[in-house]
């Protein structure tokens, strides 16, 4: 959900698309099984994607060295969407027709999901998507892996409520993912009994580096006698400069915590951490989560990579959880066609890296467990506070007027993605 | 919902909960020996409220060995030993880790150990306990620390702490702070004599605590004199507070406007003076700050010193690739700017691409040297942060340079010569090409300069001298072409307005006001604020 530079986009997008399509050498078309890879791997979002597409290619090998599936291999086909949102819809184009591929892994922003989510509804393809994401949609077509609001932006907040908060500063980047989250907390603030005065709400254009007056701000509001926090949806390399204004304008994590919604290990792995102690995050997987399945992860993703200083974070976990409901689905189903693999994954289960179970729900969002950790010296986060249980991924906000009556459930009979529980109706497409 | 782990407490705890509950009542019996070893052993668990708890009830222990603890643990030493399920003081040296005894400081060998993860509300309380425990610290600066910890500590206990601490205390500003926290604490007083003189002592106070104290007492103080005072310390205070703001806005509008500056002013050499429509400018000043990047490389022990020679490593990386882009490239296209501009565009392109190849795709990180973190506490509201200090300074130097350079020296004369007239400089025998490519190569060289400071305040990636391309161009323009004077004006007023109107604007807002200004500004003064005249100006 993050893009370092919208100029960048807007010049270089169209001239310097490559349009690459690297296809993973394998067997004849009739004996494989076609897995699409959709991440950026130029551009400004080819900092977290590629990571993501090494994470599939990774599965893919894997499940290819337990014979396959319906005994048949899986050949992954990777192509370049060059982190420019209108090339994802064509590449998702080039996919699905012209290399017939069985699902999709892919998309990071909430724009790229956007552009492609047609493409996949009019060619009746699967996508699985991996990053936690602003909520208000369910597709026949999409599962998504990652946190909706429920599962990382609201438990965030009612950890800080617990610690005592009472102010609160909505600070993020200045488009839809933010918007949408800051709305629906603002809304949840409220119901809590939060007053107005109490709220402090502030946007930011991609890659802001002048950080001098709002952190000034924060610290301000922050100083009134009761316990402040931040919740951060600022997206992208902003956070560096961001950090490091909090850190000289000496507001430290026991003063005024920030926690934040798009800072993982990757991110922090080019920060120098020491200032940053005691901030927070909620994610739904940290790489520092002491499991016997999380460390077999880890031990493959470094023999996969043949770097051992390779961190792994959330949205490589929606991935795997994501392709093993995938697997799952083709082998009860039997076929890969979509419409039966999509009534298939419903009611599947698989483990998370975490602990407990991820289950796909009828709204084609997951259960997760919801994790809050704090910073460290060495750019890891140490769990302060966990779900006792999964938490199921919730497509229309509960607190949004217009979201609060709509339900997702693709299981007959009802089989909508936005139905009208109180009017007992289907919007459709016009209701997205 | 506070945790998910109650259930995992062993009965240790629970024994060292009962007698904290003990202690809690009698608050005069100290903890004995074994009940501070029951409470380190709390904090091996994994539940922060009990860990919670250990701080908290080894903080109220009496024991003397009870500060080294809290440092230890407020310090990251303690761990939990793997295998003896004991909480010990751990020391790495290399790949081996040392144990000691926490209570004894006896050591223990070596073994593998597991950190004791804090959160922030055990720091906090652990920062209270210490500060507690070193107000009568014989170091003066840890009792000022204590004392500015403690304030708007209300409790009895540390009023009385407090007040046994003033009646010794010999440094001044130890005093003071101790004055003024104990002045906080007394506005909660029965009597309403004392309510007053706290109100009094608090006159002119910036700490926020202060005013968060005074505020009830203004509201609702049942005794009207208390209830006055309060009120106008409080107004004298918001006054205060007023004046401070005005003065913290100026600070960021000339900081954001020395970054501007710092940008544009190589933009108003190869723009303003030569005329050329440089789009590899931004690129330029990327170059600088990978300049610094590959010095601090190169010099991993030499952070605070290694940002100093940057500077001219910079100066020469940067200036030498614009001399090289003007040879190559510019002196073909003087005086076509379209053709111009989309070459040079073209050459923004390439160097991002060689960035990207050969350094890396992604960000690198650029070390901050001690003297350029933390800030200058002028008083408890108004604070200045260091970074931007020194580079406001810097820009206001590099701009000095700038000028000597082209008013005193030889070849700023014949700069001025050939931008003037060209053909009239060469048939005075200046070689008006050599004076070209130096020209643009100091343009270049300044850019790389600006570079070098921008890595302290942004992140330092192949396309961030795009984000300086567009608001360099704006503050010469906005300045006027051909005039240094009007680059360093314009940008500061640029600055302040963006500063000045951010807080009710927001960012965005505030940017594209800022850019509305610029276009109608030039539509009733085309040529900036300090155009140039005479007759060069007219061709």
């Amino acid at each position: 959900m993050r893009i370092s530079s919208l100029i960048r986009q807007v010049v270089l997008g169209s001239g310097l698309a490559l349009s690459l399509g690297i296809t993973v050498p394998g067997h004849a078309a009739d004996d494989t099984i076609k897995v699409g890879v959709l991440h950026s791997l130029s551009g400004t979002m080819a900092i977290s994607e590629t990571t993501l597409k090494d994470t599939v290619l990774m599965l893919v090998e894997e499940q290819n060295k337990k014979g396959g599936l319906l005994g048949k291999e899986l050949e992954a086909v990777v192509v370049d969407p060059a982190s420019n949102w209108p090339l994802f819809a064509e590449k998702a184009r080039e996919l699905l027709e012209k290399d017939k591929v069985a699902a999709v892994f892919g998309c990071w922003t909430s724009v790229s999901r956007k552009s492609v989510l047609p493409v996949f509804e009019e060619l009746n393809g699967l996508l699985f998507y991996p990053v936690q994401y602003e909520g208000e949609e369910s597709s026949k077509n999409v599962f998504y892996t990652g946190a909706a609001p429920n599962q990382q932006a609201i438990p965030a907040v009612d950890y800080l409520m617990d610690q005592g908060v009472e102010r609160w500063v909505l600070a993020g980047t200045d488009y839809v993912y933010p918007r949408t989250t800051n709305k629906i907390l603002e809304a949840y603030l409220k119901q809590k009994g939060v007053a107005d005065e109490d709220i402090l709400i502030n946007y930011t254009p991609f890659g802001h580096s002048d950080w001098q007056s709002i952190v000034s701000d924060i610290k301000k509001f922050g100083s009134a006698g009761k316990k402040t926090a931040v919740v951060s949806t600022i997206n992208g390399d902003a956070n560096v400069p961001f950090y490091k204004e909090l850190g000289n304008q000496g507001i430290s994590a026991e003063n005024i915590p920030v926690v934040a919604f798009s800072v993982g290990e990757e991110e922090l792995s080019g920060i120098d951490t020491k200032p940053l102690v005691g901030h927070l995050a909620a994610w739904n997987y940290f790489m520092s989560v002491d499991t016997p399945e999380n460390a077999t992860f880890i031990e493959a993703w470094h023999a996969f990579t043949k770097d051992s200083k390779r961190v792994t974070n959330d949205p490589m976990e929606a991935h795997l959880i994501g392709f093993n409901l995938w697997a799952k689905a083709v082998e009860k189903a039997g076929t890969t066609d979509t419409d039966a693999v999509e009534q298939a994954i419903i009611g599947l289960e698989t483990p998370n890296l975490t602990g407990g179970m991820a289950k796909m729900l009828p709204n084609h969002h997951i259960t997760k467990p919801v994790l809050i950790g704090e910073i460290q010296e060495d750019g890891q986060f140490a769990v302060v506070w966990e779900t006792e249980e999964t938490v199921p991924g919730d497509a229309w906000s509960d607190y949004l007027p217009g979201s609060k009556d709509l339900k997702a459930d693709w299981t007959a009979p009802i089989k909508c993605g936005n139905y009208n529980t109180k009017t007992e109706t289907c919007l459709g497409s016009e209701g997205m | 919902m506070s945790s998910s782990r109650h259930g995992t407490r062993g009965n240790a705890p629970i024994l060292a909960k009962l007698l904290l509950f003990l202690t809690c009542l009698t608050l005069t019996t100290g903890l004995s020996a074994e009940t501070l070893e029951a409470t380190l052993a709390q904090l091996a668990e994994r539940s922060f409220k009990v860990k919670l708890e250990a701080v908290e009830s080894i903080a109220t222990s009496e024991d003397g060995r009870a500060l080294s603890i809290l440092e230890a643990l407020a310090a990251g030493e303690l761990y939990t030993w793997k295998g003896v399920p004991r909480v010990v003081i751990g020391r790495k040296s290399g790949r081996t880790m040392h144990l000691l005894d926490p209570l004894t400081g006896q050591a223990l060998g070596e073994g593998r150990a597991k950190k004791i993860i804090l959160n922030n509300a055990m720091r906090v309380a652990l920062r209270g306990a210490i500060a507690a425990r070193t107000l009568s610290s014989p170091d003066p600066a840890a009792r000022l620390g204590a004392a500015r910890e403690m304030l708007g500590d209300t409790s009895p206990a540390a009023t009385k702490a407090l007040a046994t601490q003033l009646e010794r205390e010999q440094d001044a500003e130890v005093r003071a702070a101790i004055t003024l926290a104990l002045a906080i604490a007394r506005l909660g007083a029965q009597e309403a004599d004392t309510r007053l003189a706290a109100v009094t002592a608090l006159e002119a106070s910036l700490y926020p605590e202060a005013r968060n104290a005074l505020l009830p007492l203004a509201e609702a103080d049942p005794d009207p004199a208390v209830k006055a005072a309060a009120t106008k310390t409080l107004e004298d205070i918001d006054q205060l507070l007023a004046w401070n703001a005005r003065a913290e806005t100026l600070f960021f509008g000339l900081s954001l406007g020395s970054v501007l500056v710092l940008a544009a002013i190589g933009l108003a050499i190869t723009f303003g003076v030569m005329g050329v429509i440089n789009m590899a400018h931004g690129e330029l000043i990327m170059l600088g700050a990978y300049t610094t990047y590959l010095v601090q490389s190169a010099l991993p022990g030499w952070i605070d010193y290694s940002l100093v020679l940057a500077i001219p490593a910079a100066f020469i990386v940067s200036g030498l690739f614009g001399i090289a882009i003007e040879r190559t490239v510019i002196r073909f296209l003087y005086g076509r700017p379209l053709e111009t501009l989309l070459a040079t565009f073209g050459i923004s392109l390439i160097l991002q691409q060689l960035v990207r190849t050969f350094i890396s795709a992604q960000n690198v990180v650029v070390q901050n040297p001690s003297w350029m973190s933390g800030s200058w506490q002028i008083n408890p509201a108004l604070a200045l942060t260091y970074n931007r200090l020194y580079i406001l300074i810097f820009a206001l130097l590099v701009f000095a340079a700038l000028l000597v350079i082209l008013r005193r020296t030889a070849l700023g004369l014949e700069v001025r010569a050939v931008s003037q007239n060209r053909a009239m400089a060469r048939a005075m025998g200046v070689r008006s090409e050599r004076v070209d490519a130096l020209t643009f190569g100091l343009g270049a060289g300044i850019a790389g300069v600006a570079g070098v400071a921008l890595s302290q305040l942004t992140n330092v990636g192949p396309n961030m001298g795009q984000a300086y391309i567009i608001d360099s161009f704006m503050v010469v323009v906005f300045g006027g072409v051909g005039n240094l004077w009007g680059t360093l004006v314009g940008g500061m007023t640029l600055g302040i307005a963006n500063k000045v109107m951010e807080p009710w604007a927001g960012a965005v807002l505030a940017k594209i006001l800022v850019l509305i200004f610029i276009i109608l500004f030039i539509q009733k003064r085309p040529r900036g604020l300090f155009p140039q005249r005479g007759r060069a100006a007219e061709g």
